[in-house]
């Protein structure tokens, strides 16, 4: 009887057709990822005109695994996300609670939080690099009074790591505490009074109650967070181009040097598809988790 | 009691003063960029907080610098790059908006195998390394002309507007009751009148916010201008790096650029507070 009620070709494929301009741009950016997938298997570069026809296989996958840097270059794109992403959900998430209080002066500031994420990242990560810079910079002068040597900051390969970090955490905290807020906001009052009129502490409701009732949207935050740190271009660009030196050359400046500024386009790119191989399958599992998140925290 | 009451006073106090830094370390920077936009050359390395105030930053960077010595950049052109921006992601958003709504509508009312692929592809646009796609750009679009026009860098944006779009509509117009539609059916309307003349109304003041936040995004991008274009269409945020990377560094002049390249983002932010957490969430969480 199925079979026989199935609604008419033009029914069917309405939603495609209604989807289809949308098709039409999908397409104009699948061909060139595809293009992406055969250029890094040719010895393509730009200043040497006809490469792209000498096809390598995997050699620039081979070289990419086998380089000296290629180690240090992982070490760094995972140490950016996770220190990233692991200290704004802990100061994003604090800075949630403290704002869900009854108090004048959340209320004054809660609508600032959006500030620093919402300018441009290369605009807020060139404010930071003044206030660091040597000759007009504020960050040494402040250190110094209350006693503390002053810093390089980005120009030092020790502290380079710890500047980026802290332009990423000033500019994406904000984001992760609007999310977690509007989470605290959503819960229903009845068990968290429950919990208060037994006389149960802070911390056992906050770990039986707050943090379960809260797990979709940390695992939003963290999609969110974890990915764009992987592949965070902006901040590292603006601060120091990935230097001194290869410090902060993680991924995505790698690709970048190596394709654009020095023109071996085929070579940088193993860098780009392995990232996106990483991020492909991490979202896939932080979705997945994030469904289940949700069917849990709603009581099935 | 006496005791209880006097510590709830002081976790309070507490909290109110780790809020208080928190926002001091939010802040800060953004008024430190307000006060050396305000400075003069001189003052800038003699002085922190107390100076003069003058708009002659704001001067040179709208009007050109009077005082420029020969051989010296007087960098007037920001108007052109503020116009790039304006450009490219207005144009950006209108043609995500174009192809984006009913793509949303699609995936929100229908049920078609693939749908989930399908809205799961338009998301990885937003998770996808960029350079995964504009590497083979740069190429691609030198051979067809494309690069370094608008056409060009509104067609890259697409990237960036095109899944917020789809998905923070799709969540809106999943919100709205199907009976409505279905009512609408039965008089007779065929699926598009419904759609123009029902439906669209009612998600109005959402598709409105997510076509802002939509801007915002696209005029934060700085990877595809980088990349993809030159000096016919640089925006503001690819010239903003051009104020210190110069053999001399302009810092009160990049400071007057970045405060006029962030009014608009604060602008629009505070005008779609209401519906910025489903935005920023791409639907996710309905705030």
């Amino acid at each position: 009887m199925e079979e026989n009620i199935r609604p008419p070709f033009a029914v069917r494929a309405r939603p495609w057709f209604i989807a289809l301009p949308a098709l039409l741009v999908l397409i104009g950016i699948l061909y060139p990822f595809l293009t992406a997938i055969y250029y890094s298997m040719t010895a393509y570069a730009l200043n040497r005109p006809g490469s792209v026809d000498t096809f390598v296989g995997l050699r620039n996958y081979v070289r990419m695994f086998t380089s000296e840097d290629f180690l240090y270059s992982t070490y760094i794109t995972f140490a950016y996300a996770l220190l990233a992403t692991g200290i704004e959900l802990t100061l994003g998430l604090i800075v949630a609670m403290l704002l869900n209080r009854d108090s004048r002066l959340a209320k004054i500031f809660t609508p600032t939080l959006i500030f620093p994420m919402i300018i441009p990242p290369v605009i807020g990560t060139l404010v930071w690099k003044m206030m660091m810079q040597p000759s007009v910079g504020i960050l040494n002068p402040m250190l110094n009074a209350v006693g503390l040597p002053s810093l390089q900051w980005a120009a030092a390969p020790e502290t380079a790591l710890f500047s980026v970090l802290l332009v990423d955490i000033w500019m994406f905290t904000p984001f992760v505490a609007l999310i977690l807020l509007a989470g605290l906001r959503s819960f229903p009052s009845a068990p968290f009074e429950a919990a208060r009129v037994d006389g149960a502490s802070f911390w056992f409701t906050f770990r039986n109650l707050t943090l379960p009732m809260l797990s979709p949207f940390i695992i939003i935050v963290v999609v969110f967070r974890l990915m764009d740190s992987l592949k965070m271009f902006d901040i590292i660009f603006a601060m120091t181009e990935g230097g001194p030196g290869n410090t902060l050359m993680t991924y995505q400046l790698t690709a970048y040097r190596t394709s654009i500024q020095f023109q071996r386009l085929a070579q940088g790119l193993p860098y780009a598809i392995l990232l996106y191989i990483i991020i492909y399958i991490t979202s896939m599992y932080l979705i997945k988790a994030w469904g289940r998140a949700q069917r849990r925290a709603a009581g099935y | 009691m006496q005791s209880k009451v006097s510590n709830n006073r002081l976790a309070a106090i507490l909290s109110d003063g780790f809020l208080g830094l928190y926002f001091i370390f939010a802040l800060f920077p953004l008024l430190w960029m307000v006060l050396v936009s305000l400075k003069s050359g001189e003052e800038l390395f003699t002085t922190q907080f107390v100076f003069t105030p003058t708009l002659e930053n704001y001067q040179a960077i709208l009007f050109g610098d009077p005082r420029a010595a020969a051989g010296v950049v007087a960098r007037q052109e920001f108007p052109r790059f503020f116009m790039n921006s304006l450009i490219v992601s207005s144009g950006a958003v209108i043609l995500s908006l174009l192809v984006g709504v009913p793509a949303a509508y699609a995936l929100a009312r229908y049920r078609f195998r693939g749908k989930e692929d399908l809205a799961f592809t338009f998301l990885s646009f937003r998770f996808a390394p960029e350079l995964v796609v504009i590497i083979p750009l740069s190429v691609l679009y030198r051979q067809l002309g494309l690069y370094d026009t608008y056409w060009g860098i509104i067609w890259v944006y697409q990237l960036v507007t095109l899944p917020l779009l789809i998905w923070v509509l799709r969540s809106y117009f999943e919100d709205v009751s199907p009976d409505i539609e279905q009512a609408a059916m039965i008089d007779g309307y065929p699926w598009w009148r419904i759609f123009w003349s029902i439906l669209l109304p009612l998600v109005r003041p959402g598709l409105a916010a997510a076509a802002l936040l939509a801007f915002v995004f696209a005029w934060n991008n700085f990877i595809f201008a980088l990349v993809l274009g030159g000096s016919n269409v640089q925006t503001v945020t690819v010239s903003a790096l051009g104020y210190i990377s110069s053999a001399q560094a302009f810092f009160n002049r990049m400071a007057a650029a970045s405060v006029l390249a962030s009014i608009p983002q604060i602008v629009l932010a505070l005008s779609i507070q209401r519906y910025l957490i489903r935005g920023l969430s791409f639907g996710a969480v309905k705030g």
